[in-house]
């Protein structure tokens, strides 16, 4: 969908992004990653053709990006804003307008949308009578009435109640079901191993890791396990066998909780082997990193 | 193309449609027709009033019969006891009045004048007048001079002054009438300059401040952008202007048919005025005088100059409003970079009430009217008096061609201007912006 190659743009005491690349495939919601200032909204800008940058090339479809492309995506900045004074219904048509829908069409579609998140009731209301967070539903809708063949969402979800991101997060897989290529930027990492095919994560201006989020945790997997067990009488020492795994952390519970990294050319199998005869086992399960922490991990690596 | 339509046509309705548009747009024009109204019917009025009665007390029994009945006052002779005739007058109301001549009158030059009410003041002033007249009269003939022959020495000049056209002819002309229309014309393009410019930076940090600016460049080019906003707003300010005009005029007409009666009117002053003889007849024609002199100027010229400087200067202003709108946060950060824009303009419009208008073709009027950021009000304050018309095309097309290159530099701040948010812009900020490729 989208071939980003070696983007560079200078301001004037800094560099926002220093040669970046990535490739955002057709009909994934891809993940834009990076703590604040890491130069996400640079690149979203230059995207949606609002600056251009000092270098690099970006291909929409294979085409050079180019003014006639601006139809075909929708941006959701991450400073939302609408006129305050105009009424609801006038203005949706008005932005799906501007993204060159006829005025027909725009009110068919906006009608559908409205009854879908049932807010019909705001059509003749003025901006400034709804609350925040009716707003930026509002603007999400403003966002996806052209039907754009991407998507771009800054920080989608700031500003809504649990219930309203729910909705929200629905919507946005349906219209990636029907499709849509997204572009979600964010700094909030819960929800991007909920709803991202694929990531890119931007730190200081330049790209520091990306690919396919099970690829990414596939790479990060350090066999760490936690095991739990009940030990054969009461007042065994925890078992431990330095060769073969190493203990990173033990919890008395209910039953005993035991997190261990296995030694590298050992398995879980050969584990197993040494703690049946010692212990109970009642559950073994992997911990395997969340974006969370390799978010947290690459970030302070590179700090 | 079409885009920079849809936002043309958003910032002229969004505006138009506003109550306190439409509010401007009557209430304007209705402030005059009030006046104009107000002023007939006090008129009117003043007239109708004083259509008194008067008895008179005449201790000398020779002013009486000089004394000459019209439509506002008729004297009666008193024939009562001065006791008796108060009572009457007392019972008779408000425009009944006594005038008493004491025997002394043509020496000491003091009457009394008792009414029932408070004296109506065109009633006192025409019977001093009347009064006057018969001594003056008096006077003449102890000095054994002919009093009619007097009355036909009339020793007022009339300046008819006549401007030489290119074609040699003569033309009247008439220079307090043109100071008038020039002030007139100053303070208007002056305020509208100053009120349509500050909408368009106003709307822009509305924009800015609301962040929707960037859900909209991300739809069309900041440039059409900032052209939509610049023409729509002009666009409302020539309705404004056209819905003015067009209702001023009509609500006059309106008012002048329907609510005073105007032959009553004419007959009631040509009355007052041979009533005041020769008196009015200066007035009169200095009535004349404006009418001749309005014609004297060229007022379908003058519009046309009106709207085409306004147009040329509002988009100079407006651009320059426009890239401070978006260098700025909020408008109380803007005052430091409105100011400098806006002293040319105020200087002019300062100027225009002395050195121009007393000397419209001298030095400093002639280049003011020659630099752009003066030539709106400068041009226009000097155009009643009558400027070649080259001066007025190279005026014009000096202007045209700075706002061309002021919209072209305005939108290159711009452009950057309004995805700065929470920065304090210098003037070295907005040369650094104006540099920024795009």
């Amino acid at each position: 969908m989208l071939d980003i190659r070696n983007i560079v743009k200078q301001y004037a005491d800094h560099r926002a992004l220093d040669d970046v690349s990535m490739f955002i495939p057709k009909g994934k919601i891809f993940g834009l990653l990076g703590p604040n200032g890491a130069g996400k909204t640079s690149l979203i800008r230059i995207i949606n053709q609002i600056t251009a940058p000092d270098s690099g090339s970006i291909f929409f479809d294979g085409e050079p990006l180019s003014p006639k492309h601006v139809e075909r995506i929708g941006y959701l900045p991450e400073e939302r804003g609408l006129y305050k004074k105009m009424q609801i219904g006038e203005q949706m048509i008005y932005l799906a307008q501007l993204k060159g829908l006829s005025k027909e069409e725009s009110k068919q579609r906006l009608k559908y949308w409205f009854e879908r998140l049932q807010i019909e009731s705001w059509w003749d209301k003025k901006v400034e009578d709804l609350s925040k967070g009716m707003q930026q539903k509002v603007q999400f809708v403003a966002t996806v009435l052209h039907e754009p063949d991407l998507i771009i969402l800054d920080e989608p979800f700031s500003g809504f109640d649990p219930v309203n991101a729910q909705i929200i997060q629905e919507e946005i897989l349906a219209l990636n079901k029907k499709g849509a290529t997204i572009i979600y930027s964010t700094h909030r990492m819960e929800s991007v191993e909920a709803l991202c095919d694929n990531i890119a994560l931007i730190h200081k201006s330049r790209k520091i890791l990306d690919g396919s989020v099970r690829d990414i945790k596939e790479a990060y997997r350090n066999q760490t396990y936690t095991i739990s067990y009940d030990p054969l009488q009461a007042g065994d020492p925890i078992p431990q066998q330095e060769e073969l795994y190493e203990i990173i952390k033990h919890e008395q519970g209910v039953e005993q909780n035991l997190t261990i990294r296995i030694q590298e050319g050992k398995s879980l199998n050969d584990v197993l082997l040494f703690l049946i005869p010692q212990v109970q086992v009642h559950q073994i399960f992997e911990i395997i990193p969340s974006m969370h922490d390799i978010f947290i991990d690459k970030v302070t690596l590179n700090n | 193309m079409n885009k920079i339509i849809l936002i043309i046509q958003r910032e002229y309705l969004s505006r138009v449609k506003k109550k306190s548009f439409l509010l401007t747009t009557f209430l304007v024009p209705l402030f005059f027709i009030g006046l104009y109204v107000g002023v007939f019917f006090l008129t009117k009025k003043s007239f109708e009033d004083s259509n008194a009665l008067v008895y008179v007390l005449d201790k000398t029994d020779s002013v009486q019969q000089l004394l000459t009945n019209n439509k506002n006052i008729t004297y009666a002779k008193s024939n009562q006891e001065l006791q008796e005739q108060l009572k009457t007058i007392k019972e008779a109301g408000d425009k009944t009045n006594l005038l008493i001549i004491p025997e002394d009158f043509y020496t000491a030059k003091k009457i009394e004048f008792l009414s029932a009410g408070k004296p109506n003041i065109n009633t006192q002033n025409e019977i001093e007048k009347q009064l006057e007249k018969i001594l003056l009269n008096y006077e003449y003939g102890q000095l054994g001079i002919d009093g009619e022959q007097i009355k036909n020495i009339d020793p007022k000049v009339i300046v008819s002054a006549k401007e030489i056209t290119d074609a040699g002819e003569t033309k009247d002309s008439d220079t307090r009438i043109a100071m008038g229309i020039a002030m007139a014309l100053s303070v208007l393009i002056y305020l509208s300059l100053f009120l349509y410019g500050a909408q368009v930076m106003r709307g822009i940090i509305e924009e800015k401040s609301n962040r929707i600016v960037e859900v909209i460049i991300s739809s069309v080019k900041p440039f059409q952008l900032m052209m939509g906003k610049i023409i729509g707003i002009g666009l409302v300010g020539i309705t404004q202007f056209i819905l003015w005009i067009v209702l001023t005029f009509s609500l006059i007409s309106i008012a002048t048919t329907t609510l005073i009666d105007k032959e009553e009117l004419k007959n009631q002053m040509v009355e007052q005025q041979q009533a005041q003889a020769g008196d009015l007849a200066s007035d009169a024609s200095f009535a004349m005088d404006i009418q001749s002199a309005l014609n004297g100027v060229d007022i379908p010229e003058l519009l046309i100059c009106f709207f085409l400087f306004f147009l040329a200067g509002y988009m100079l202003y407006s651009a320059m409003f426009a890239a401070v709108g978006s260098a700025v946060d909020n408008e109380t950060e803007a005052n430091q970079f409105t100011m400098p824009i806006t002293t040319p303009l105020l200087l002019a419009y300062v100027l225009s009430f002395g050195v121009l208008v007393n000397d419209p073709h001298g030095t400093i009027a002639t280049w003011l009217s020659f630099i752009p950021f003066t030539s709106p009000i400068a041009m226009l304050v000097r155009i009643p008096f009558g400027v070649p018309t080259w001066q007025i095309i190279l005026s014009f097309v000096v202007l045209v061609a700075t706002f061309i290159v002021t919209t072209w530099a305005a939108a290159r701040i711009y452009r950057v201007g309004i995805l700065m948010y929470g920065k304090k812009a210098s003037f070295k900020e907005l040369i650094k912006w104006f540099n920024y490729k795009s």
